[in-house]
Order: C-alpha cells, then structure tokens, then sequence
C-alpha cells in the first residue's frame, strides 16, 4: 500500500497487513512515521526518542 | 482457550512486533493491541486479559502498566519486577554481584560532583552510562582526567536527577563483537555476534549480525543471569575479552531480535517460541 509522507509528500510504501502505531521510514525524506489510523491509513510524524525507550 | 484474549503492549510496532503479531494471527490467538498511549486503568483494576506480552519501548509507561496488569492477577511476560530489574543498570549489577556472576568490575558515584575523584580511583580507561536507557544512548569510554571532566560538565546540565547517578564501568578488552543470548524461559533459543569496530556494538548503531556457536559455558551463564533477574524472555547481553573469558554487560526485558533474525534466517523460529512461552502463562 502506497501512502504520501506527511513531511515531504514522498511516496512511503507499508506491506500489508497494515498495523496501527506501525512504524515506516520515507525513503525521500527519511523522516520517520507512526501509523495512526488505519480506515483511512494515515500516516504521522512519529514521537522524538524519549529518555526511557529502549530493550 | 479463551474466556479472555491475549493482550500485547506497544506504542511503536516495529519489525519484531510485527513478527509477533503475525505469528498470533497464524495460530488464530485472540488479542488486543495495548498502546500503552491510551492505557487507562480504574483501581482496583480488574483482570480483563489472559496473558499480557510487554512490547512497548518506554521503560516508565511498560513498567507501571505491568504493574497494574499484575495486580488485578494479569499474568505479565516479562514481570514487573523483572523489567525493573533489567530496566537499572545499577540494580542489574547489584544482583549480577550479589550472585557471583562475571561482570565488569562496576562502581556508582551519587553525585556528579564526587565523580572526577572517584574515576581517578577508578582508573582509565572507564566507561560511564546512564542508568536507565538503551543502545548505548549517553554512554562514553573515558580515557583521560580532562575528558572526564567535559562528560561530567555535560552530565551535570542534563536534567534528570538519574543523570546526576554516575555509573562506572571497566572497559573491557574485547574483540569487535559482543555476543546477544536469546533465552526463553528455561531455554537458550540461540545467539549472535554483534560486530563492530565502534567499542558500543548495537544493532541500532550498525552492528553487523553472525551467528555465534552455543557453548556449555555461554548456555550456563545466560541461565543463569536469566534465573538471577526472575526469568522470561531475555536478551543476555556477554562481552568477551581477548583470553575468551565472558562477562555479563546487561540484561534486556524487551529484546529486539531482528540482529538475530539476520543472523540465523529462519532456522530458529523466535517469534514462535515467545508465543509459546506466552501462551504457557497464560490464565484463560
């Protein structure tokens, strides 16, 4: 499924099944993106690292 | 099965929660996507879920979910007390130490301000990290007084009070590689060379991913460390210095396995076995 960058309007391709909070890099802009609906998909900027996050 | 579904905490669903997913959807498992984001519980909470799978990146929000989970009986994978275990640096190395367990040698500072002298006891070269955190995010090797007192300035305007904690760690000698140990429950699932010439040897920095050969030894101490922090479903972190000798760096609650995945291929199924051990916990 193909879906446009909220930054730069690049073209971000998602492989099915699409996965809400699923998160995709643009390959134009390199920003990445958090999907945050999925009827309609849409795609945001996703949340800056936080001091917390990791394994 | 069910009276109840499975649950899956995550706010980010990366590749490996992906994996997971897939692989419930396979087996026809019901469960419920928890983005801890939107996580709301009314105390006394109720159990609502037959078994909760913590997948989520923030230590804080996966830790007091679990928390809550486990107080209205909710089977959790991994534990609470197992993620605030491996969550802290410090209180990893307290219980690597109290059991005997090879680590690097470690020392721990409360203040910033007695940190320059306790380095210089310490010796060089040393590695200082914060004690909350993950793919080697603030942590530096420090090899001479003046550069220790620059990472100590900058330390000092973070602002965090954790930041202020000054955790002290041996460098250790080793080859451009450490080694990730996947231990699920009572088994070692398998394990892989992180290569690197940078001295932090993340996956997310880079790393390149081998297969490493299970030992006796390897298998015993990843057991081991796995039982000393409660057990579950681990990543046993081990260096090994130039004299093959292998220590204990850390224990990860919520493994990233896609290094794995591009070490082994599909030869060993992880995201099957997480299922299984989930599944096994659970309380239908």
């Amino acid at each position: 499924m193909a879906q446009t960058c909220p930054e730069c309007e690049g073209a971000v391709a998602l492989a099915e099944p699409v996965r809400l909070s699923e998160i995709a890099q643009c390959p134009d802009c390199s920003a990445e993106l958090e999907v945050v609906s999925l009827d309609p998909v849409k795609l945001e900027t996703a949340p800056e690292i936080e001091e917390d996050w990791g394994e | 099965m069910p009276g109840r579904p499975l649950a899956v905490l995550a706010s980010r669903v990366r590749v490996e929660e992906k994996l997971i997913l897939a692989e419930l959807d396979r087996r026809g498992v019901p469960y419920e996507h928890l983005d801890t984001r939107q996580f709301v519980a009314t105390l006394p909470p109720v159990q609502s879920y037959a078994a909760v799978l913590g997948r989520e990146i923030s230590q804080t929000r996966q830790l007091y979910a679990c928390r809550v989970l486990e107080a209205a009986g909710t089977p959790t994978v991994n534990t609470a007390d197992v993620i605030a275990l491996c969550g802290d640096k410090l209180l990893t190395s307290l219980e690597l130490s109290r059991r005997g367990l090879p680590t690097p040698r470690t020392a721990v500072v409360l203040s910033n301000e007695s940190a320059l002298a306790a380095i210089e006891d310490f010796g060089f070269p040393v590695v200082i990290k914060p004690l909350v955190g993950s793919w080697g995010r603030l942590a530096a090797v420090i090899r001479d007084p003046e550069t220790a007192r620059t990472v100590l300035e900058h330390r000092a305007a973070l602002s965090s009070p954790q930041h202020q904690v000054v955790y002290l760690q041996e460098l250790i000698d080793k080859p451009d590689r450490d080694i990730r140990v996947i231990v699920v429950g009572d088994e070692v699932l398998g394990a892989y060379y992180r290569c690197s010439p940078d001295w932090r040897t993340n996956v997310a920095r880079g790393a390149r991913s081998e297969p490493c050969p299970l030992t006796d030894e390897l298998v015993k101490l990843s057991l081991e460390t796995a039982r000393a922090m409660g057990g579950g479903l681990l990543g046993v972190d081990l260096i090994e210095d130039r004299d093959g000798r292998l220590y204990v760096l850390e224990v990860n609650h919520t493994m990233e396995f896609r290094g794995f995945l591009a070490a082994h291929g599909d030869r060993i199924d992880v995201p099957g076995a997480i299922v299984d051990y989930l599944l096994a916990q659970a309380v239908w």
